[in-house]
């Protein structure tokens, strides 16, 4: 960040015509888009130990060494000797920048003890020392860390603000941009209530503690004449000096990959529509204790490095040493990534710090080693360390950022056993792309591991659950067996299967001994119809042969009785004939 | 008025008065410093004036922020008197002329 991001904020700032001087504390520039206001005044204030004299050296080293504008410090706190040893560990050479004539640094002593005020008198002295100052080294950079401490060595109050209501005029008149720090105050922000001379840029520090975990928090309070966030915004402090986090929202403008990667493990992509998950997508994997999640993780951190992706794993529970080992007992074996760079574990407790100093610390990180992949195991264990609010805005803002970068960032969540399952601890569901549920499956005295998912944007994906078997050779997925007797997992749906084999052997053979049995008794049906035909068929050649014989007896009867009418001489046999038909 | 004029007798005073130009605070410290001294100090005080405006450098060196800045050099300790001097008896009790009461 830094530099690189400062250029376009700064045409930005440019366009607003505000010109700006760019701090080069990351982060900062981009929340003020573009840095302080350029030839005024800004007051830092914030209590004892907020980090405001960092604030103050950070703006005046950087701006010297980054952005060739000189500076004066003026210290009211602190030696040379004693800036100079702060600043050491940041990477500047203090005493070496003075040589240059980059930097030129005044410790102003104030001592009430040592002083007498005896009648009129002003603070000419102070003009003068900073004229100087500025004119030696030709500053374009003015701090004045901590002005309040004038207030402690002179009696005067009416005098002191004219005097300072002078200087702030003075200093804009010689066009410098200075930072000008305060003591918070009750009830105002600075307890000499700076602020009502500095009317161009406030910014207030916080440092507070809730719960034993402390938190620093950054709020542009005002910014005349510029745009700015009023949110506070959390930063840390480290050995590279002040890095806040800026919490702007990234909008949803950001572009998407249709690029599929693995997830690491086969069938798990095969029922991400074949293909795995989305570049740039936020997944999800949430279950129970102990249901596999870290293993999953642990996957997909692998095959990104086995593509020669940079991977960023962040372990809130388990030391890398002891990820390290659990995976290789599973045949996930990190470390030959870790060895070349590939990869990076970084684990912390979650009670170190607060929310906010986490997530700050998150993404310092990820923007140092600028990771395609990034794992967060587990992102419920980091909800502890603020309120459940505080928690959801922050892991938003987190994923928005990483979403930003196109970073794939796969996050794990621990639920409680007894909540709904469909349920984050830190309602980030809805900035979730992909959703893979695991659960147990207690049967039989016996507990199982389910994976299903839950959702998956913009790809066909199974809606099956599987059982998730890790075994010694890395995560196995299996059909569970889902039928009426209920979905059966392990050794439950192995007996199952069995029975199933068992009954459909069984069905096989009742098929073919009924098979048989309609053979044979299509058989004997067909013997009986053979019969029955031949019975019919005797009857019938029984009854042509008697009506033969009736013929043949009718016609013997009328040859008979006509012989007979002849021989009785008988006359008109016809009408005989005719009477009969 | 209890000065200590018995135990300081011998003592020698050095005494430096920092103004910045002709300012009539300036002006102003620089007659009440001579009054102060004259009726205290009369014969053994020295008095040094840097006009800080014509060798700024000074007031960084010597850590002056108000103007005008009177420093006792001698006797030491080293004391340091802001103002004009107008209140004599707040000047008095600065330069340890006079116990605070």
């Amino acid at each position: 960040m830094g530099k690189p991001e400062a250029l376009p904020t700064r045409t930005k700032a440019q366009r607003n015509g505000l010109p700006k001087a760019p701090t080069g504390i990351k982060g900062l520039d981009e929340i003020t888009l573009g840095g302080l206001p350029r030839g005024r005044p800004t007051l830092v204030c914030g209590g004892p130990g907020c980090g405001k004299t960092l604030f103050g050296l950070e703006f005046l080293l950087r701006g010297a060494r980054d952005f060739g504008e000189p500076g004066v410090f003026m210290a009211f706190e602190e030696t040379q000797q004693d800036l100079s040893q702060n600043v050491r560990s940041l990477g500047f050479d203090l005493d070496r920048m003075i040589a240059e004539n980059r930097i030129s640094v005044d410790y102003v002593h104030v001592d009430r003890s040592e002083i007498e005020e005896t009648g009129e008198y002003d603070l000419e002295g102070l003009f003068l020392r900073l004229g100087l100052a500025i004119d030696t080294v030709g500053a374009k950079r003015v701090v004045l860390d901590t002005l309040e401490s004038l207030f402690s060595g002179f009696t005067n109050e009416a005098l002191l603000r004219s005097e300072l209501r002078r200087l702030f005029r003075w200093l804009k008149e010689k066009g410098v941009t200075a930072v000008i720090t305060g003591e918070r105050g009750e009830g105002q922000l600075t307890r000499q209530g700076l602020e009502e001379y500095v009317s161009d840029c406030v910014i207030l520090l916080d440092h507070r503690v809730r719960e034993q975990v402390s938190t620093r928090r950054l709020r542009v309070v005002k910014y005349r004449g510029s745009t700015h966030g009023t949110n506070e915004h959390p930063f840390l402090i480290d050995e590279n000096g002040i890095h806040v986090l800026p919490l702007t929202s990234l909008g949803l403008d950001h572009s998407v990959s249709t690029e599929r990667i693995s997830s690491g493990i086969p069938r798990l992509d095969s029922m991400l529509g074949g293909e795995g998950y989305y570049r740039g997508s936020s997944i999800l994997i949430s279950g129970t204790a102990g249901t596999g999640k870290t293993s999953i993780a642990a996957s997909f951190a692998d095959a990104g490095c086995r593509r020669g992706e940079r991977c960023l794993y962040f372990a809130f529970e388990e030391s890398p040493q002891q990820i390290l080992r659990n995976m290789r007992s599973i045949g996930v074996d990190l470390n030959p990534w870790l060895k070349r760079g590939l990869l990076r574990l970084h684990a912390s407790r979650p009670t170190l710090h607060g929310i906010e100093m986490h997530l700050a610390l998150i993404h310092k990180i990820v923007n140092d080693f600028d990771p395609q992949v990034v794992v967060i195991d587990p992102i419920s264990n980091l909800a502890t360390a603020g309120t459940e609010s505080e928690a959801e805005s922050m892991m938003l803002r987190l994923i928005d950022h990483l979403k930003a970068r196109q970073v794939t960032a796969l996050f794990t969540n621990l639920t409680a056993g007894g909540d709904a399952w469909e349920h984050t601890d830190i309602g980030v569901s809805s900035l979730i792309d992909t959703w893979i549920l695991l659960r147990d499956i207690e049967l039989a005295g016996e507990r199982n591991r389910g994976l299903y998912v839950l959702k998956s944007r913009g790809m066909k994906h199974s809606n099956q659950i599987r059982e998730f078997l890790i075994t010694a050779e890395g995560i196995r997925l299996e059909d569970v067996y889902a039928g009426p007797e209920g979905v059966l997992t392990g050794s439950m749906r192995a007996a199952q299967e069995d029975r199933e084999r068992a009954a459909a052997l069984a069905r096989a053979q009742e098929t073919e001994r009924k098979q048989r049995d309609l053979a044979r008794r299509r058989a004997a049906l067909e013997a009986q119809i053979a019969a029955l035909r031949a019975e019919f068929q005797e009857v019938e050649d029984e009854t042509k042969i008697l009506a033969e014989e009736n013929r043949a007896s009718e016609q013997q009867l009328e040859a008979s009785r006509s012989a007979a009418a002849m021989r009785r001489g008988a006359d008109k046999p016809a009408l005989i004939k005719g009477k009969r038909k | 008025m209890s000065t200590r004029k018995s135990e300081g007798q011998e003592e020698k005073w050095e005494l430096r008065l920092y103004t910045a130009g002709q300012t009539p605070k300036s002006l102003a410290a620089v007659k009440n410093l001579r009054k102060v001294c004259e009726e205290h100090l009369a014969g053994r005080y020295e008095i040094e004036i840097v006009d800080l405006l014509k060798n700024p450098r000074l007031a960084k060196d010597h850590q002056i922020v108000a103007i005008p800045t009177l420093v006792r050099k001698l006797p030491v300790p080293i004391r340091k008197i802001i103002g004009d001097l107008s209140d004599t008896e707040r000047a008095l009790v600065g330069l340890q002329l006079k116990q605070l009461r």
